[in-house]
């Protein structure tokens, strides 16, 4: 099932925003998302409610590697985000702070959050990190790439996991 | 983020999302999101560095040129009462093509056919003169871009593309400019994006720069595909935002960080 575009996203009436989350949400419960032909061959993975409970890759990520990643400014997450980087003088304050996230959400949860956040909430701000379909002129640098990668959503998700309050 | 709790908070943040435009009241420049050294910077004439190009484009104003060796002041005199409020008005529509055209694309139509003179590229020292010593004749003058009833499609479109989401990062012009003005994006504070103070100085580009440049910037920051210098689109995008600030005065050249 490929996901319409989201655009205009402020003409849309509530009613069909409404329409659209429970779609998402509730309609398939089960949902396998196959990446767009030519594009970069993104892997398959299943939604469950509003979880994705397995791995991208099949294994574990590193958090270590995740932290770096959420603090690195081409990874976009402190653009919007302010979380426990003590040593990052610039942060966002468009979106939750970070800290916590493992006690509010789930490792599926989180896991859907950075691959598809607009499955959650049509109109959030917070792009899909493992997504290549439904987006409009995306630049020639850019065109036909996720902008992680399946083993940095991985090491992102394990590093968001073990931020506890 | 329980199942039934997601869709709540989804749907809520949903409304929010559909925040109306800046009322009039609340409409505030850039200026007035700049620490007090920034502001000190544009308003003290001898501090603001994009009076160097106010400085250079009288010059050029002045300046014979051309097949027809015309100076701009051969046919418009006195800038000072002669282009008073006229970037207010800009983009304005021009008959010769049925289009919008911007003060850089004024400038260069009146290069051609009058001066008989290569046009100028978008960003070259000569043009950005140019613009800010006509810009500069507007201070303080109210916007009142718009006005023409031709130029009500192209207003519409550039709308639309303002509130088009586009880029990888899929996101629009006004899910900052009109949803996050008053948050802070890495630090940095996200403006209501009002066009008043172009061309203007920006402290990162060590020079003035067009507000052709700054939409350049911010669609390549949402990883978009940019327009060229020029576009119908870039266009039309400062020609919604003029008539969006309707009413603002004009502070060109501006200062920012
Ligand atoms: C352009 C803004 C933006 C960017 C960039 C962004 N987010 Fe978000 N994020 C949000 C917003 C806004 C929310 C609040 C819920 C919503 O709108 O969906 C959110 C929610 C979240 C949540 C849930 C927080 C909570 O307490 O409920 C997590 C976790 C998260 N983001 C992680 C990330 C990570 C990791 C990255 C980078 C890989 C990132 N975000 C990039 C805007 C952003
Ligand atoms: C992710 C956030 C974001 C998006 C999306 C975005 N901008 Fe910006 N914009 C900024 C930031 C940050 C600045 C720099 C601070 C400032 O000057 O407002 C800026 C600056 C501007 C300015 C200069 C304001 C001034 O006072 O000098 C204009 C005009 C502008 N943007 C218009 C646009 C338009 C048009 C679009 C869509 C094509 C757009 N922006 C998309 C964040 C954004």
């Amino acid at each position: 099932m490929r996901k319409p575009g989201l655009q205009p996203l402020r003409q849309k009436s509530l009613a069909k925003l409404g329409f659209r989350i429970s779609a998402s949400i509730l309609a398939g419960a089960l949902l396998a998302l196959p990446g767009d032909a030519g594009a970069q061959e993104l892997r398959n993975y299943t939604v469950v409610g509003d979880a994705i409970p397995l791995s991208l890759t099949g294994v574990a990520g590193d958090a270590a590697r995740g932290r770096a990643l959420v603090v690195e400014r081409s990874s976009t997450c402190i653009l919007c985000h302010s979380g426990p980087f003590p040593e990052q003088k610039f942060q966002g304050d468009l979106a939750p702070d970070l800290s916590g996230s493992g006690s509010r959400a789930s490792e599926g949860q989180l896991r859907l959050r950075l691959v598809d956040a607009s499955r959650l909430n049509a109109a959030t701000i917070m792009p899909s990190y493992y997504r290549v379909d439904g987006l409009n002129r995306v630049g020639t640098p850019w065109r036909g790439k996720s902008i992680l990668s399946a083993e940095q959503i991985e090491d992102i998700v394990a590093y968001l996991v073990s931020l506890r309050e | 983020m329980r199942f039934y709790g997601a869709i709540v908070v989804a749907l809520l943040i949903a409304n929010a999302a559909f925040a109306a435009e800046i009322p009039q009241a609340e409409r505030r420049s850039g200026h007035s999101f700049m620490k007090p050294d920034t502001r000190a910077m544009q308003d003290e004439e001898t501090a603001n560095p994009g009076m160097l190009w106010v400085l250079d484009g009288e010059t050029l104003w002045k300046r014979k040129l051309g097949a027809a060796n015309k100076a701009c002041a051969d046919c418009h005199g006195d800038a000072r009462t002669s282009m008073k409020g006229v970037a207010a008005r800009y983009p304005a529509y021009d008959k010769a093509t049925g289009r919008p055209i911007d003060l850089e694309q004024r400038v260069n139509s009146c290069r051609s056919n009058h001066q008989q003179a290569t046009p100028l590229p978008y960003e070259s020292r000569e043009l950005l003169a140019l613009t800010a010593f006509v810009a500069r004749q507007s201070q303080g003058t109210a916007i009142e871009t718009g006005d023409d009833p031709e130029l009500a499609p192209f207003i519409a479109k550039g709308r639309e593309l303002y509130m088009q989401r586009q880029g990888q990062l899929n996101l629009a012009c006004a899910n900052c400019h009109d949803d996050n003005w008053d948050k802070k994006l890495a630090g940095s504070a996200i403006t209501q994006g009002h066009p008043t103070g172009y061309p203007l100085y920006r402290l990162e580009w060590q020079s003035l720069g067009s507000l052709q440049r700054r939409l350049r910037a911010c669609i390549t920051g949402i990883r978009a595909q940019a327009y060229d210098y020029g576009a119908p689109e870039l266009v039309e995008l400062e020609l919604y935002l003029m008539s969006r600030a309707r009413g603002m005065p004009m502070e060109a050249p501006g200062v920012r960080p």
